[in-house]
This record gives structure tokens, C-alpha cells and sequence, in this order.
């Protein structure tokens, strides 16, 4: 049974992460690279409040 | 804003979701450093005996302790991802900036190898004793649990955060439950300290040695400041749930070392060929519930950690990448997930390597001493943060008190760790130290041409005192 299920854990695993590189690559091709990498760093709401 | 696609104009940002509260910082924060009370820390009482580990316990207690206080301050205040990367940003400079992002990645990968490698054993382990019938093979459920663990971190930070806060839960509650289970209010009839507990065995040098493992007990709690773009409230619940974090670590690794040296004698648990002493305990325990219990709790451990692990690494590695220390292609944000995909995807290979071809011992030393060179930096960085921007000159979230003394408390542990690794582990230490410097020529020379240097600087903090 064990043999089986390691198998199974192997396959599971391939589907996983090929699933995530999929993912990733249509994600790339939808979204422009500008967009993408378009975040910024974050700002605390107590600097917020000090410049408001 | 995720429906921004190609041809379009005037792209809008897609950020970090900030969806966390003070409970996911806790659950990062604990949920990494957990699986070092289920196993590692005994190597400690290989060195030093179990008082000398007890000793090591509380010194590198006091250690995490200003680790916690000085990031609660600094962090609270800095709210960008890449926590102590971001930190050294804005308090010290570029150069020391790379080196601080890649101590964290470095000490985050290894973790995460370690994690699931213990996940790979611990299936073999737990098959065995629970059904009678192992898998011949620990590699697939090492594959398998880091895959599931990238995947939950691909979807999204709340899920995975969440699903960290119940698992170290349950892992946290498992401590408490063998605690009762063993009957500490009887001393004598399951816990025998009085008979086990011996002299320091190597003298006040074997308590020195102990230091080095003495910080599984702790290590990652630092990794809280990762979460610090991503949480609702960065001056409330980073200081919450970091400080919130190491006072149930200091509570779990009290009671761990009490049950393991009240039943097992120094010399098995200094050496434990089982991997995990506080399942040795619930098996000699004689109850079938505290076996299964504990069986499910060190797992847990072992994946809470992975997946903090996961999460940190990759915030890491992305903010480097935005700040274009390293590629720009790092900082993709997910726009239907909003994570840093591609540096999650990136780091899956390397943490695979290491976790299927590099000992369990190895792994560790690499993260130990990678965490440890994050630790040296820190007293100088709240030095140089309360110099530049002493109190009152901008709104903190978290002051601490005692300033300058856990900074210089802090220094003087690091350095004392430090030979104590020396000691066991020189040359890779020594090695680690030739791969920062080569790490660092890299940066000078080929990398930091492509930094935008006007940009790095992101809080609206006012001109630090001095310039």
C-alpha cells in the first residue's frame, strides 16, 4: 500500500507545482510587466495619521 | 485593478494585500519556531548536560528577548515587507541592506529544507510505531508537504497564515497537554528529577557549547517583521503578536525541558537517534492518546514551520527584487492572489535540494548561523535608528524600555553564540562568513549600478538627525 501512496505523493506533487508554474505563465502573459511589478512599499496608518 | 492587461495605460499598483491581524503575526512568528521544542534544542543537553541546557535556555532566552523588543520598535514604524532587509534600508545602508535580505532568505530556505525533510522522517516514524507498516521511502512526503505548503502560499497570505495560527495552536497545545499528562504536581511518580538530573557534565564550557543549540528554542521569531506590509494595523499588531510570540515560546521551552529531563536520563536525550524527545516522552508515557497527540503535534510543528518559512523567505526575496538588488522580475505581485509568485515559485527548487540531499545537521548550521548574523546586526541598528530618529521625532507603534541596555545585552550574546558555534561548527561558519563577503563583492561591483538610489528610501520619515 505504502508503494501506492508514494506514488501517489510523487504525482500529486508534479501536478502541484506544475499548476503553479502554469499559473505564473498566463498570469505573465495577461498582466503587462509594468503591471506586475508595480507594488510599493507599504505605509503605517500611524504615519498616516501624523501627516493627515 | 486586477483587470489591468496588456495595452492599456496608466497601469495602478498592485500591492501586498493587508489583511493580517495580530493573531497571523503570532501564528508566523511561533508557527516557525515551534518545531524547536519537539526537536534540535536537546542536542543542547549533549553539550552541557540538563542543567547546562536549562542555563543555554535562559541566556539565549534573554537574547530572543531583545531580538523581540528592538524589532517590535523598529518594525512598527517600518512597514515594508522583507522586515529587517527593509530596516536596514532606511537606518544603515544599501550594502548592509543585501547582506541583511540574504542572512533572511539563507535562514528561512534552510529552515524550510529542515522542516520538511523532519516531515519526510517524521511520516516514516509515525507509520511505523502507529500502524506497524513504514513506507520504505521519507523523499515523496518531503516533496509532497512542501508542495502543498508553496501552493497554500501561492493562494494567498490570510489562508496560510490562518492555517498557521491553527496548527501551532494545536502543536502549542500538545506541549501543555503532556505537560498535565505527566503529572508535574507529583512529583516522583512519572517525572524523575530528583534521580536524573546530574551536575554539569563538561563544567561552565559545555553550558558555552549548549548556546549554539540552545537557540533552537527560539529561532525565527524575527520572522513576524516579514508580515509588516501585509498586516491591518502595523504599530499595533506587529509588537502584539511578536511580543505575544516569545512569551509563549518562553513558557513551551520551559516546559519541554522539564518533561524530557524529568523522564529520560542526559545522555538519551543529549543524543536522541529518534529526532524528537518530546515523542520519545508521550511513547514511554503509556498512553496510547499522549503517543498519537504528540505524534500529531510534532508534525504540525514541523509544517507551521515550513510554512512560515515560505512566506518569509519569499517577502524577502521579492523586496530585493524591488528595490532591484536583484532582478525587478522577483517583485511580481499576483494580481487575483496578490504574493509574490515568482519569488515563491523561485525558491521551491532550492529548498528541495537542500532538503533531499543536504543532512538535517547541515541544514540547520546554515540557518543557525544565518539567523545569527541577522541578530549581530540588529543592536546596530537600533543604535543607529534611535540616533538618526530619536523618540518624539516620528510616531513608533512599540517603544522599548531600557534602550540602550538590550541592544548591548544583545551584542554581547551574539558574540558569545557565536564562539560557541565556533566550537562545533567552524569551518562552516567560517564558510558561511567567505560566502557573505564573496556575496557582498558581487553586489558592490556588478549589482548595485542598477539600484535606484533616490527610491529606496520609502518612509516619510523627516531628515535623520546629523544630515
Amino acid at each position: 500500500m505504502w508503494d501506492i501512496l508514494e506514488w501517489a505523493a510523487w504525482a500529486v506533487s508534479a501536478a502541484i507545482f506544475l499548476w503553479m508554474v502554469y499559473d505564473a505563465w498566463q498570469v505573465s502573459q495577461k498582466y503587462s510587466e509594468d503591471t506586475l511589478i508595480s507594488s510599493r512599499e507599504g505605509v503605517d496608518e500611524l504615519v498616516e495619521k501624523k501627516g493627515s | 485593478m486586477a483587470d489591468q492587461a496588456i495595452g492599456q495605460s496608466r497601469p495602478q499598483a498592485i500591492n501586498l494585500l493587508k489583511v493580517l491581524g495580530p493573531v497571523h503575526v503570532w501564528a508566523l512568528g511561533v508557527g516557525i519556531v515551534l518545531v524547536g521544542e519537539f526537536m534540535g534544542w536537546n542536542y543542547a543537553v549533549g553539550k552541557g548536560g540538563a542543567l547546562g541546557c536549562l542555563i543555554a535556555m535562559w541566556v539565549i532566552g534573554l537574547l530572543y528577548t531583545c531580538v523581540a523588543m528592538i524589532d517590535s520598535e523598529i518594525t512598527s514604524t517600518v512597514a515594508a515587507a522583507g522586515g529587517q532587509y527593509a530596516q536596514a534600508k532606511h537606518t544603515i545602508g544599501p550594502l548592509m541592506a543585501f547582506n541583511v535580505g540574504l542572512y533572511l532568505v539563507f535562514a528561512y530556505t534552510m529552515l524550510e529544507a529542515g522542516d520538511v525533510q523532519v516531515v519526510g522522517y517524521l511520516v516514516q516514524i509515525g507509520a511505523g510505531d502507529l500502524t506497524g507498516s513504514a513506507p520504505t521511502n521519507w523523499q515523496p512526503w518531503v516533496l509532497l508537504s512542501l508542495m502543498i505548503l508553496a501552493w497554500l502560499n501561492y493562494r494567498g497570505v490570510f489562508m496560510t497564515l490562518t492555517v498557521n495560527f491553527w496548527i501551532t495552536f494545536i502543536a502549542f497545545l500538545s506541549i501543555i497537554v503532556l505537560f498535565i499528562g505527566v503529572e508535574p504536581w507529583n512529583p516522583g511518580k512519572i517525572l524523575l528529577h530528583k534521580d536524573l538530573l546530574t551536575d554539569l557534565p563538561y563544567g561552565w564550557l559545555g553550558v558555552l557549547a549548549a548556546l549554539h543549540f540552545a537557540i533552537w528554542f527560539y529561532l525565527g521569531i524575527e520572522g513576524t517583521c516579514q508580515a509588516a506590509e501585509e498586516v491591518r494595523s502595523p504599530g499595533r499588531a506587529l509588537p502584539l503578536g511578536t511580543i505575544t510570540g516569545i512569551i509563549t515560546l518562553l513558557i513551551a521551552a520551559g516546559l519541554t525541558w522539564y518533561v524530557a529531563v524529568g523522564l529520560l536520563p542526559w545522555e538519551y536525550v543529549g543524543w536522541d537517534l529518534e529526532l524528537a524527545p518530546l515523542y520519545d516522552v508521550a511513547k514511554i508515557s503509556g498512553s496510547k492518546f499522549l503517543h498519537i497527540f504528540l505524534f500529531i503535534g510534532t508534525l504540525f510543528s514541523a509544517i507551521a514551520s515550513a510554512n512560515g518559512c515560505i512566506n518569509d523567505a519569499s517577502r524577502a526575496w521579492f523586496s530585493m527584487g524591488r528595490d532591484r538588488y536583484l532582478p525587478v522580475w522577483f517583485a511580481a505581485v499576483h494580481p487575483k492572489y496578490r504574493t509574490p509568485f515568482r519569488s515563491i515559485i523561485f525558491l521551491i527548487p532550492i529548498a528541495i535540494i537542500f532538503a533531499l540531499y543536504v543532512p538535517l545537521a547541515q541544514v540547520i548550521t546554515f540557518s543557525i548561523l544565518s539567523g545569527l548574523l541577522n541578530y549581530t546586526f540588529m543592536p546596530i541598528n537600533m543604535w543607529k535608528f534611535r540616533r538618526k530618529w530619536p523618540l518624539g521625532t516620528i510616531i513608533r507603534g512599540f517603544e522599548h524600555p531600557f534602550h540602550p541596555l538590550p541592544a548591548a545585552v544583545l551584542l554581547a550574546l551574539c558574540i558569545a553564540t557565536f564562539f560557541a558555534v565556533y566550537l562545533g561548527y567552524g569551518h562552516q561558519l567560517l564558510a558561511m562568513m567567505l560566502f557573505y563577503i564573496v556575496a557582498s563583492i558581487w553586489f558592490v561591483v556588478f549589482r548595485y549600478k542598477y539600484v535606484r538610489r533616490a527610491d529606496q528610501f520609502t518612509m516619510p520619515w523627516p531628515r535623520p538627525q546629523g544630515y
